[in-house]
């Protein structure tokens, strides 16, 4: 274990451990509402560590779905996670072994995904190592606030705090996309295509996880068909 | 009873998801156009998930479009991202109390 690593990991997780805080939180006040005990919320949480997925599981819980529907449901919101884990596979250095990379994987989430690879190198298991464990105690620790907390939080704050997550996206994006055209070009593709999905008719009819399943491979396919980057693996080619 | 079996059935699928591209492609890509390909997914992949649903992340779509300018904003100007987080958030909170 590499502590240099593990502690620069820790720093750049205290946006998400902030962020998952308040999304974890009003997830656990869900999980309440649906009758969901504080503790069996909290265990959804470390099992999972993903919102989409669990607010979405928590619905067919209520609606006492069948099992397969939970798997396929669980399958096309998570998708997207393959993607992550094919790019962040290729980022890893050479210490990372088959079982660490089996602990990696656990909570690749995207906002741990985005932060990762935005580092300039590759990233060790130390670093990722810094950079899961909080946002997973965070993650699990707001749930069962949340869910003790129940309706206790105003309206008027936990209504600000859902934008919190997106703002980091936002950031992570945009001081890329201002200095790098072929990045811009991506990220006004995947934005239009993405709109187009979501507001025209037919093509709303795709559910959200196939949305953006969809949206990733074409806006990053085009954009590596018109702008093929020399050596992406050596991290930030300027 | 049944609601552990939807946790363990979700975890298992969400976990399989994500640990098989990472053990089983571990080997460095030789594809130009697939290491581009993966070189934009963070980027479009982010953009996808914020693009539209961030209007619709508050309590209305106007509060969240003044949140989303602020973090475009203080993004361009390469703020950090608790920075940028912070400011969304302080931005739909001030707006929602003007509406």
């Amino acid at each position: 274990m590499d502590r240099k690593d593990f502690i620069n990991g820790a720093k750049d997780s205290i946006a998400i451990v902030v962020g998952y805080f308040s999304v974890s939180f009003t997830f656990g006040i869900a999980a309440a509402r649906a009758g969901i005990s504080p503790l069996t919320a909290t265990l959804m949480s470390l099992a999972n560590v993903t919102s989409a997925g669990q607010f979405a599981g928590l619905n067919l819980i209520v609606a006492q779905s069948s099992y397969i529907e939970m798997i396929l449901t669980q399958l096309v919101i998570n998708l997207r996670y393959a993607l992550m884990s094919l790019s962040l596979s290729q980022r890893l250095d050479s210490g990372a072994t088959t079982p660490k990379r089996m602990l990696i994987a656990f909570a690749n989430t995207d906002e741990i995904f985005a932060v990762s690879s935005v580092r300039p190198e590759r990233v060790s298991p130390s670093y990722m190592a810094g950079l899961e464990i909080f946002p997973v105690i965070s993650w699990a620790s707001g749930t069962l606030f949340g869910a003790i907390a129940n309706g206790l939080l105003p309206v008027s704050v936990s209504s600000a705090l859902g934008i919190a997550l997106y703002g980091m996206f936002v950031a992570i994006v945009m001081p890329v996309a201002r200095v790098r055209r072929n990045v811009t070009f991506a990220v006004i593709i995947g934005a239009a295509l993405s709109a187009a999905f979501y507001y025209l008719p037919v093509l709303n009819s795709v559910s959200a996880g196939f949305r953006i399943i969809i949206c990733t491979i074409a806006a990053s396919a085009l954009a590596a068909w018109l702008f093929p980057v020399p050596d992406p693996n050596r991290g930030d080619q300027e | 009873m049944k609601i552990y079996s939807y946790i363990i059935l979700m975890a298992v699928t969400t976990y399989l998801i994500r640990m098989l591209p990472l053990t089983l492609f571990q080997k460095p890509i030789k594809s130009r156009f697939i290491n581009s390909f993966l070189y934009y997914v963070p980027y479009t992949c982010l953009t996808v998930m914020t693009i539209p649903a961030i209007f619709y992340s508050t309590g209305s779509p106007i509060s969240a479009v003044i949140g989303f300018f602020v973090a475009v904003a203080l993004g361009l100007r390469g703020k950090s991202l608790p920075v940028v987080a912070a400011a969304a958030c302080a931005a739909v909170f001030i707006a929602e109390r003007l509406i």
